[in-house]
């Protein structure tokens, strides 16, 4: 179909594709358990908002499901370093992923207080954990982690988890949080009324401007003091899957070389930018359907940004810089890569059709009236 | 004897988390079925009291349906948390049926979900029967690629090994989907799916018939169980999957494990129904046999003789010797950007697996002596006890389940519900499909033993190289974590039950939002 060197770069495409699906689908619901006991000051007002993603979660969860999938299949290096690497950090994730689902179908399920308050809090904490997480770990791979290979190609981590929590990725952890602090705001301004929408929208203009201040610190960062990756000399980009076959040097600023070799590749940090930055205008306007687009633009940009910055690496080694992922040496088999294109050029059309009917049919959004009045079904 | 080392304590932690999370799927594969057929009669009647039995055990899929999803994550991720260099050598193949599952089956049975429940006023009565019934077939489909996943592991058919990339690589995506073990796999695991949905219907209408509760709905209900249950627990049954055993040589000394069979069966050869397998003599004493069947059951002909453990150890011991030239070779010339095999180590290449056994013993495995290697292939016995027993144990189950539903479905075709003993039997029949379930995976899993994949890779070979402190760590949490869930998750299952379904015909107790448990029910 595609040779290897093509396919290589499809799959990162479809790596970014994956990740924007999952930063934008899953990240409002994320961003909704970090509001929730915040936006909503009631037992009413907290199952609007739980009631916002009730139908919807389910379906949003699986973009991590799938892109873990996806990591495992088209890029099985980088799936067995970064997990088995960041072996704390991915436990803590994965308790929040198994709160969330658990703190949606359990609170409801009894009336008292004390019962309802806790798993409101445990549903925050499944929100917020993972969202710090995740921009930490992408903070750690823009630095590179500490794991090299032996000859059979066993990688080994050197690093733990309070080595992960550097000032850099903190400030990659914030990002993150503010980020999808505004696509749940996003969301809950279009789903919820009255009370909990109005607050919706005051967070979601905070997190914004927030989160334009937080990239450009990022940004400058990058410019400045992180050390970027660079592979000297040629690499074969339809080589075999292994990567201690090249030479990698470190310089500061190297990830912006990208930037300078392919201007065009500017358009992601603008969409970062004037996403967000259109986003709290609409969110200060109460447009609540044009903060949801520019905030998932906006998300868009940031998750496209990093991986523009990177290109081709997928995850630098700090130690033995020689042997980092990148996606000419890290990537499945030409058999495995054209089988999976296939399998997501079938499927992924039909899952954005049927989710898209979803999401039609569960239109308008949830008022109190509604959840007082009990009439249909509610969390 | 049992060191808590990376590798003890990563299988400990992968057992538990499997077996955690296959108390939820069996449920959610059969109740989805159970409900679209429900809906079904709903649909086609017209009639509401099938409405509010969809929906009331709707409300219990539910519960289980967030657990199924939450330790799920758990599974996906464990393979390269725990499983690194597994992950990255049979990444090639393993990920690719993961992925289409997320794909083709979970986010169907993830998207529609949502509509089930909040759908029943936004959608037509065919429009949403449709939607219960793509979760359903999202489930099922759900199985299918993680079965071919899991089947690979048994009988790593379509790959290679590639010197190059030092690992294993696809080359028929076909013969793994048309895996025969994956074949056998899926439909007996599914049908067990079906039987635990059947059973968890059939108790619960049992307990509200036994407490003249909600009888309508609680009838109707077991009447579908019944039948729904007799058909999967005949298919659990005949298409055990032993038929798939055959395939490959670990799962030939699974077989012989499961017997306890020490020396070949000359055809047409015979099961074992019951004796005491002695380790220490090689023998299984107090044998009862039955005549022909073993040979029916796992070679499906009466003119091809069962191999023992003995002759299986024998073959192992050649293999182990033969993969060393090829390993020397890997060990040297492996990793190199144009590395290829050279013709005459391409059979010993294929032994690599087997030579592998011998670094639990020693890591310089060419150095090692003939008692080393009797040693490692000795290793390629599983537990042979356990086997046995558990195989024999949820066979009894089957055959347990086949007769219950049965004579349950006698009943109900005669209109009757049966005696109270007889009720009162088949709610207490509530957790058997569990403990089959269970200890079917066992004699899967644990019955590839010492194999993470069959001849290819040694199970601690595939372990991360992270500090046994991590593991620990996660375990403990997992343990804590997960018990705490199962206890609230079984704690709310009985309050729903116990509310019962929103039932026309008897008022509701109380209103909206929650229900208060009802008075405890009364004995008779």
């Amino acid at each position: 179909m595609f040779d290897y060197m093509t396919l290589r770069l499809i799959w990162w495409a479809i790596l970014g594709v994956l990740l924007v699906g999952f930063a934008v689908m899953d990240g409002f619901d994320i961003g909704v358990a970090m509001l929730h006991p915040f936006v909503a000051r009631n037992d009413t007002q907290r199952r609007v908002t739980l009631n916002t993603i009730g139908p919807v979660w389910e379906g949003n969860q699986v973009w991590f499901i799938l892109g873990g999938g996806a990591v495992f299949a088209a890029w099985p290096p980088l799936y067995a370093v970064s997990f088995s690497g960041f072996y704390l950090a991915m436990l803590l994730v994965l308790i929040g992923l198994i709160l969330r689902p658990v703190a949606i179908t359990f609170r409801d399920k009894r009336p008292e207080t004390g019962w309802r308050e806790t798993w409101d809090w445990l549903f925050f904490v499944s929100g917020f954990v993972p969202a710090l997480i995740f921009g930490v770990a992408f903070g750690n791979l823009l630095q590179g982690v500490p794991f090299h290979f032996d000859q059979a190609l066993r990688p080994t981590y050197e690093g733990g988890l309070l080595g992960l929590l550097n000032p850099f990725a903190l400030l990659c952890g914030l990002v993150s949080v503010a980020m999808l602090t505004m696509q749940g705001s996003a969301w809950l301004s279009v789903k919820s009324e009255g009370e909990v929408s109005v607050r919706a929208r005051r967070s979601g203009a905070l997190a914004a401007i927030l989160l334009v201040l937080l990239i450009s610190a990022g940004g400058l960062w990058i410019m400045l003091g992180v050390e970027g990756f660079r592979i000297d000399g040629v690499i074969e980009h339809a080589g075999p899957s292994n990567p201690l076959a090249k030479s990698v040097t470190r310089e500061a600023g190297a990830w912006l070389d990208n930037y300078r070799a392919y201007p065009w590749m500017i358009a992601a940090p603008a969409l970062a930018y004037t996403g967000a930055l259109v986003a709290a205008l609409a969110f200060a306007f109460s447009a609540g359907r044009i903060a949801f687009l520019a905030s998932s633009l906006s998300v868009a940009g940031v998750a496209t940004m990093a991986g523009f910055s990177m290109f081709p690496f997928l995850l630098p080694s700090s130690t033995h810089p020689s042997q980092s992922l990148t996606v000419w040496d890290a990537s499945s088999s030409k058999a495995t890569l054209s089988l999976m294109l296939i399998a997501v050029i079938v499927f992924l059309p039909i899952v954005l059709a049927y989710t898209s009917w979803v999401y039609y049919v569960l239109r308008g959004a949830v008022s109190e009236a509604a959840i007082r009045r009990g009439d249909d079904y509610y969390y | 004897m049992f060191e808590f080392d990376v590798v003890t304590l990563s299988r400990l932690q992968f057992a538990l988390t499997a077996m955690y999370h296959f108390l939820f799927v069996p449920l959610t594969l059969g109740l989805a079925l159970l409900l679209a057929i429900m809906e079904s009669v709903y649909v086609m009647t017209g009639r509401t009291v099938w409405r509010e039995a969809t929906q009331f055990w709707g409300t219990l899929f539910g519960i289980n349906f967030a657990m199924g999803v939450a330790t799920g994550v758990t599974m996906e991720f464990q393979f390269g948390t725990n499983w690194a260099y597994y992950s990255h050598y049979v990444g090639d193949i393993f990920g690719a049926p993961l992925a289409i599952e997320g794909l083709m089956a979970f986010f169907l049975e993830a998207t529609f979900v949502g509509l089930f429940f909040f759908g029943w006023k936004r959608l037509s009565k065919v429009q949403h029967l449709v939607v219960t019934w793509l979760v359903a077939l999202g489930a099922n489909f759900s199985a299918l690629w993680i079965l071919v996943a899991n089947a690979w592991m048994q009988n790593p058919v379509g790959a290679a090994f590639n010197p190059q990339t030092m690992r294993m690589e696809l080359t028929s995506f076909a013969e793994v989907l048309f895996n025969p073990v994956a074949q056998s796999k899926f439909v007996h695991t599914v049908s067990a799916g079906y039987v635990t949905g059947a059973m968890f219907v059939m108790s619960i209408a049992a307990y509200f018939i036994l407490n003249r509760r909600h009888v309508a709905i609680a009838r109707r209900s077991l009447t579908v169980a019944a039948s729904f249950g007799l058909a999967s627990a005949l298919s659990v049954v005949v298409l055990g999957d032993e038929s798939g055993y055959t395939a490959g040589e670990n799962q030939k000394m699974k077989i012989a494990a499961i017997e306890a069979m020490w020396e070949t069966e000359p055809p047409p050869a015979s099961f074992t129904l019951f004796g005491i397998p002695d380790l220490k003599s090689e023998t299984t004493k107090y044998e009862i046999k039955i005549p022909w069947v073993l040979g029916l059951i796992a070679t499906r002909s009466l003119d091809k003789p069962v191999e023992g453990v003995k002759a299986l150890v024998e073959r192992s011991e050649e293999r182990i010797r033969n993969g060393m030239a090829g390993y020397q070779w890997l060990a040297k010339e492996g990793g190199r950007p144009n590395a290829a095999v050279p013709p005459e180590l391409e059979a010993s290449m294929r032994d690599v697996g087997h030579s592998l056994l011998v670094k639990r013993i020693r890591p310089d495995i060419e150095n090692a002596t003939d008692a080393q290697i009797h040693e490692a292939a000795l290793s390629t016995i599983p537990d042979v006890p356990v086997l046995f027993w558990s195989f024999r144990i949820m066979v009894a189950l089957g055959f347990y389940f086949i007769a219950l539903f049965a004579a349950a479905f006698y009943l109900s075709s005669r209109r009757r519900c049966g005696k109270p003993w007889f009720l009162r039997m088949t709610m207490y029949s509530l957790p058997l499909p569990w403990v089959a379930a269970e200890l079917g995976w066992i004699v899967a899993e644990y019955g590839r033993q010492p194999w993470i994949i069959d001849a290819t890779m040694p199970t601690f070979l595939g372990v991360s190289n992270i500090p046994a402190s991590n593991v620990a760590a996660s375990l403990a949490a997992f343990v804590l974590f997960y018990s705490a869930l199962a206890i609230i998750d079984v704690a709310l299952i009985v309050k729903y039950v116990r509310i019962g379904p929103r039932d026309e015909a008897e008022p509701q107790r109380s209103g909206a939002p929650v229900l208060p448990a009802p008075a405890p029910a009364q004995t008779r």
